[in-house]
């Protein structure tokens, strides 16, 4: 565990790419196969079976450290992390373990054998070996939540310079389903799994936002153009007569969307199809909340199937008869999805017709009409890149829509703002001239803005209810949302996506913030 | 139950026998400053008493014409016949526990605090009282320091690797008390020690003062990039993410700060290392001190103030919560605001 633990805490004490990638090499040179192998699978954000509860880790952390719950409540919501905490606040160890990570993930795995009292000795016994750096890598085992931070480029990089193998290449080979108890790390690093495994997708070639001008990107002859659609972004595979849906996150999602099965049979034998997954209906797509909620549920049952159907919008193409299309250009693989028999619940996303770029700024403006969020341009003569690059994909959102509100309450954040107050609940006003509330938001300030909020919140603490303070109604804000949709589980009566603050109007009273009869405006246009 | 020997008022903590304030933060007739850092020493009082250390830093902030009296540590004055005293608190050169004595009860205001000894710090003194009025800047039992020490091997550590990569290491902590505490127990035959401007004054100001601590050269525009090659540059926090720093590319920083325990607020910084150093008590220390005093009631300024009174009044002392405008140690930094253009 020391090396893996060493891993994660040099991991953390640079957020340069190239010495991130330098500090993972280090880790490739002295780790065995077997732990390089564990180490990619846990990185890559797959997790190893959870076999603790929080509850039981919390009792049974308190019991050791022999600390009331509440202080160990009050170190938590300072420490901002549960894995953390515990390793901060249990007594030093007084004997010390040499298993390495995969003895340890076995000797995790074999809790699952255990009855509870087992499992607490065990527990306590793990940590009662482990220094802190370890016991923190330990904890962060055993709950499954690793968010470090390492993008899967970095380590597809450094995977890259330790092997010599192409990053394009390894992208693939570690894409997927695959589990370090059925694979070798020379399986998966050196040989092409796509025979042996038929579910195997192909990594997402992404798009970064455009930045300058539009007419930039030169020739609007050159570009492809389509509408922007706010679902879940899924690769469609038929491979040896099975079908499978992944979605971006590399998750396999084909039991979740029943309605899929029904086109198997329709579509061509050894292909694969980027697309979006929507929830549709009279020719339109719903709000993402209808989807999101579809998709929380554990059963896919009738009444979901008829309120929520769902469709997968075809953008791209593959893998053609079996073949790796990637490397043609979109015009040709434009042109193969074009004689391809499509049928509900397949669609293929539409073109854009126009002739100028001014033309299109002005289709653009239309976006919300077309129950889009902007506009995807394509370049005809690329090829199918993988990860997000800069040059032939760009998105070209509509901007968001804005309202100004009160900040009410604050709380503490998580992770590196475990510290400040940096969790924001806002208000708006209602016809009776009170302030209800509506939205959390949370980025979108500069850590110097943070900073003189977090003060002005310790000065202006109305009330205390656990971490959360009621805070004198007296800051603007503008709030930045994608969308808009009702709902009955909020007070304010309605619900917002991807709400962010762009910016802080310290020029606003608070007289002058938007009122709930402001936003429900906002709701009539995004239908 | 005695009289209480101190009020709490809008300007800071009053002592009305004496009528005189502990580190107000208003302008005041009378003062006695526990220690120079800005949170503590404000400006506009008519009179200033304090450690003879402090003494010159207090000038040399707040003005040369400041009308400042200083004594030694356990040399006892009397104010009105109120009997007081001056302790070794070990928290930066020149603080001090403020020992107030009234018809045989007695009361300490601690200001800031460690227990460990630094060698630049002098030694805390546990002073037998009643009342004990504590800071808690780390008062939650996640915050453990390791001994001086093992940290000080880190960051020794820390400066070879560089050397090794041909960086210059840019080792930031507060210019008043953690500068001199790092320059005093860092590895002097690694290499070179330069200071900021702002560390710099101090460090003359404490050396005249009596205090013994290695030099440090000056940064000044004369020397060049070859003179920081393989250095240590002591600077204060606030160069952290400015233009000063360019001048010693390539370079790694690293940060001193007992908020460094928590991996969050290492992130949260734009360096390259954050050291667990503090000029504070830990959770241990704060235990531990309040125990030696002895005393049965106990009044917990700034931190973590609440969580620490209710985990006093769990363990049998009579704990409250006293408001006061005091800041402890900034996660970032609030307390040096000297020019660095310097």
């Amino acid at each position: 565990m020391r090396l893996f633990a060493a891993l994660l805490s040099n991991l953390d004490l640079t957020n340069k790419t190239n010495e991130r990638i330098e500090v993972i090499l280090q880790y490739f040179n002295s780790a065995t196969d077997i732990d390089k192998l564990w180490t990619i699978y846990i990185l890559s954000g797959n997790k190893i079976k959870r076999q603790f509860t929080s509850t039981q880790l919390r009792t049974w952390a308190i019991e050791l450290s022999g600390l009331p719950q509440w202080l160990f409540e009050e170190s938590y919501q300072s420490v901002g992390d549960l894995s953390e905490t515990i390793a901060l606040l249990l007594p030093k160890n007084n004997t010390h373990s040499n298993y390495t990570l995969h003895e340890w993930v076995q000797k995790i795995e074999f809790a699952s054998k255990l009855d509870e009292p087992q499992r607490k000795e065990f527990l306590s016994n793990a940590w009662n070996q482990l220094d802190a750096g370890e016991r923190f890598a330990f904890n962060k085992l055993i709950t499954g939540g690793f968010r470090i931070g390492v993008s899967q480029k970095t380590i597809i990089n450094a995977i890259s310079i330790f092997t010599n193998i192409s990053a394009n290449i390894l992208a693939h080979r570690i894409t997927g389903k695959w589990h370090p108890t059925t694979i070798s790390f020379h399986e998966l690093i050196f040989e092409d799994r796509i025979h042996t495994d038929i579910s195997q997708p192909y990594p997402f070639f992404l798009a970064y936002p455009i930045e300058n001008d539009v007419a930039e990107l030169g020739e609007a002859i050159e570009w492809q153009t389509e509408w922007k659609w706010d679902g879940i972004r899924g690769q469609m595979i038929k491979r040896k007569n099975e079908l499978f849906i992944w979605s971006r996150g590399e998750e396999l999602v084909t039991e979740k969307f029943p309605e899929f099965q029904l086109i198997k049979n329709i579509l061509p034998d050894g292909i694969v199809l980027d697309g979006e997954i929507l929830c549709y209906t009279d020719n339109h797509p719903l709000p993402f909340q209808i989807l999101q909620t579809r998709i929380g549920r554990k059963n896919v049952t009738s009444k979901i199937l008829k309120e929520a159907p769902v469709i997968f919008m075809i953008y791209d193409m593959m893998e053609f008869n079996g073949e790796d299309i990637r490397e043609k250009t979109l015009s040709h693989r434009r042109s193969l999805l074009n004689q391809l028999q499509i049928h509900k619940p397949l669609l293929l996303s539409k073109e854009i017709q126009f002739d100028t770029w001014g033309d299109l700024t002005v289709i653009r403006e239309r976006s919300r009409e077309n129950f889009s969020e902007g506009i995807m341009l394509k370049r005809k003569s690329s090829n199918y890149q993988v990860g997000r690059k800069k040059g032939d994909w760009w998105k070209w959102k509509v901007d968001p829509y804005s309202i100004d509100a009160v900040l009410v309450y604050a709380q503490k954040g998580h992770g590196r703002r475990a510290n400040l107050y940096t969790d924001y609940t806002f208000a708006a006003w209602n016809n009776e001239n009170k302030l209800v509330v509506f939205t959390k938001a949370y980025s979108g300030l500069t850590d110097k803005e943070i900073q003189e909020v977090d003060a002005f919140i310790r000065k202006n603490t109305l009330e205390k209810f656990g971490p959360v303070r009621t805070v004198t109604p007296q800051l603007v804000f503008e709030i930045g949302f994608e969308g808009i949709a009702l709902s009955s589980r909020h007070k304010s009566g309605v619900a917002l996506r991807f709400p962010r603050i762009l910016r802080w109007r310290k020029d606003k009273k608070i007289e002058e913030a938007n009122t709930l009869a402001d936003l429900k405006i906002l709701l009539d246009i995004d239908k | 139950m005695p009289q209480q020997i101190f009020k709490m008022t809008d300007k800071g903590i009053y002592i009305p026998g004496a009528d005189i304030y502990i580190d107000p933060w208003k302008p005041v007739k009378r003062s006695i400053i526990t220690h120079a850092h800005s949170d503590h020493a404000h400006t506009g009082n008519e009179n200033y008493l304090s450690h003879h250390i402090t003494k010159p830093i207090l000038k040399y902030r707040l003005g040369e014409n400041i009308n400042c009296t200083s004594v030694e540590y356990g040399e006892a004055f009397f104010i009105n016949g109120i009997k007081f005293s001056l302790h070794p608190a070990g928290h930066i050169p020149g603080s001090a526990q403020i020992r107030i004595e009234e018809n045989g009860n007695v009361l300490v205001v601690s200001g800031d605090y460690k227990l460990e000894n630094d060698f630049v710090s002098g030694i805390f003194e546990p002073v037998k009282c009643n009342t004990f009025i504590s800071e808690s800047t780390f008062g939650l039992p996640v915050f453990k320091w390791k001994n001086q020490t093992e940290i000080l091997e880190e960051i020794n550590i820390w400066w070879k690797n560089n050397i090794d990569q041909n960086k210059t290491s840019v080792l930031c902590g507060y210019a008043l008390g953690k500068a001199q505490r790092l320059l005093k127990n860092i590895d002097t035959g690694i290499g070179k020690i330069f200071a900021h401007g702002a560390v710099f004054n101090m460090n003359e100001i404490l050396r005249n003062a009596g205090v013994e601590i290695p030099s440090a050269e000056k940064i000044s525009s004369e020397l060049n990039k070859e003179d920081y090659k393989n250095a240590l540059i002591l600077a204060p926090p606030s160069v952290i993410g400015n233009r000063w720093l360019n001048k010693f590319n390539p370079y790694s920083i690293g940060y001193c700060s007992g908020w460094m325990q928590i991996r969050g607020n290492k992130r949260r910084q734009a360096v390259d290392r954050g050291f667990v150093v503090s000029d504070h008590a830990d959770w241990d220390q704060l235990n531990k001190a309040i125990k030696l005093t002895g005393a049965e009631t106990i009044y917990i300024t700034h931190g973590f103030t609440s969580s620490y009174v209710k985990w006093l009044n769990e363990n049998g002392f009579d704990a409250h919560e006293l408001e006061t405008e005091f800041a402890g140690e900034a996660i970032t930094d609030d307390e040096e605001k000297e020019n660095i253009s310097v």
